[in-house]
């Protein structure tokens, strides 16, 4: 501990050290981060000034309810949550390097790199599956007021407005598309193929739809697919490049740079890097899924 | 010169601890967070719901969510250990957030009152009307 009482008598400022006991390039990543963050800050901010000034906002729970391989069951969060303990593992893993790093343990900085690198990609993977669930999704909506036309969530539009109940939707059935209306049977009767349904009669394959069930919904505020794609893809494109750097820094550290540098400070930096990218999805996770 | 005069972590067993202890902390503040987030779907589901207590979830899911900004923060990130000097660079030009969320936020509810008092077409195609049809 005699190191620590010198520290506290040391005059930081009387020049001849540095005044931040910080190695000039993890300085240098703070002050990155710190900018990255107001980045970040704008973009959200930007999003909640939009959702402020709408009367009505999709519910996170009923846009963020589908889970791989379980078909339309309502698993509302199930996913993200998926995504977002990948994420705090593989920060755990991250730091547990950083650790190695200090130790100078060469195989434990690789063991752990490349839990970390495998987290990363397995969150890219879920983000990908998630994009493409919403982009493609068949949700009934209802389209200028009295059809019912199948759209997925994309910048131009999306399914998640206000709920349609009553006279309407019956009204908008009739005036729906025969490829729309088969598409809405063949959810639920699977059994029956698309090309067998679309010969039957509007009026029988209305019959064969249970409105009840249905939720059918306006098209929701326009903004929010564009926030959803712009601020979940520019941290999704952060994921990406700190992968890229993880596996830049494990093969430096399989050919041994950082033993004959004599410190593992460059581990820190990318460290510092992929854990800001675990903090802006918490807070990506708190505008978008919770509230 | 050298940059770094003293070293501070302390590279050993009671560090792997900390570390441990802080990934149970952040997993189990994210449960809470799901836990209360997905109880909103349910309240949604009463037509009379009360606005304010949604409200007050949401603030507590914040509240949360800036615990867990300061443990990796703090922990994972070590800015904890640092000299506080380095800290305040980082800490005080963040303030700006406070402002910038305040002022912003403010803007667009009162782009919304403004139209909701001027252009009542706007209200009524997009504000969600209370269930009628006892569903």
């Amino acid at each position: 501990m005699s190191s620590t009482t010198t520290a506290q008598e040391t005059k930081w400022w009387n020049g001849g050290r540095s005044p931040f006991n910080v190695e000039y390039g993890k300085l240098m990543m703070w002050y990155f981060l710190m900018s990255d963050a107001f980045t970040f800050g704008a973009f959200l901010i930007s999003y909640g000034t939009i959702r402020f000034s709408q009367n009505f906002w999709p519910d996170p729970n009923v846009v963020f309810n589908a889970f791989p391989g379980t078909g339309h069951i309502n698993l509302p969060l199930a996913f993200v949550s998926v995504m977002t303990f990948i994420l705090i593992a593989s920060s755990v893993t991250m730091v547990l390097a950083v650790h190695e790093g200090h130790r100078s343990n060469r195989r434990g900085v690789i063991k752990w790199m490349l839990w970390t690198i495998l987290g990363g990609i397995a969150f890219l993977l879920c983000q990908a599956w998630e994009w493409h669930h919403l982009i493609t999704g068949e949700n009934a909506v209802l389209a200028d007021g009295n059809k019912i036309e199948l759209i997925g969530q994309t910048m131009g539009g999306n399914p998640w407005g206000k709920l349609v109940e009553g006279s309407v939707v019956t009204d908008a059935l009739k005036n729906s598309s025969t490829q729309t209306l088969a598409s809405i049977v063949h959810e639920h009767h699977t059994d029956l193929s698309l090309d067998e349904l679309m010969k039957k009669p509007k009026d029988e394959l209305i019959g064969m739809i249970n409105i009840a069930e249905m939720h059918i919904r306006e098209k929701g505020p326009i903004a929010f697919g564009g926030y959803f794609y712009g601020i979940t893809g520019f941290h999704g494109f952060h994921v990406f490049s700190g992968v890229i750097i993880n596996i830049i820094m494990l093969t430096m550290t399989v050919k041994g740079v950082f033993d004959r540098k004599g410190h593992y400070l460059m581990i820190e930096k990318a460290g510092l890097y992929w854990h800001f990218v675990d903090l802006v999805w918490v807070f990506v996770f708190l505008c978008f899924y919770l509230i | 010169m050298s940059e770094v005069t003293f070293h501070h972590h302390v590279p050993g067993e009671e560090n792997v601890k900390r570390i441990k202890k802080t990934f149970w902390l952040l997993s189990f503040i994210t449960i809470i967070e799901l836990g209360m987030g997905f109880s909103i779907y349910f309240i949604h589901k009463n037509p009379d719901y009360s606005h304010a207590f949604v409200l007050a979830i949401k603030g507590a899911i914040v509240i949360l969510s800036l615990a867990k900004a300061f443990y990796i923060v703090s922990i994972f990130m070590h800015l904890g250990d640092e000299i506080r000097n380095m800290i305040m660079t980082i800490a005080v030009p963040l303030m700006l957030f406070i402002w910038f969320i305040a002022a912003f936020l403010w803007d667009g509810s009162s782009y919304k009152n403004l139209r909701n008092k001027y252009d009542k077409h706007f209200q009524e195609r997009t504000t969600e009307k209370k269930d009628t049809s006892g569903h």
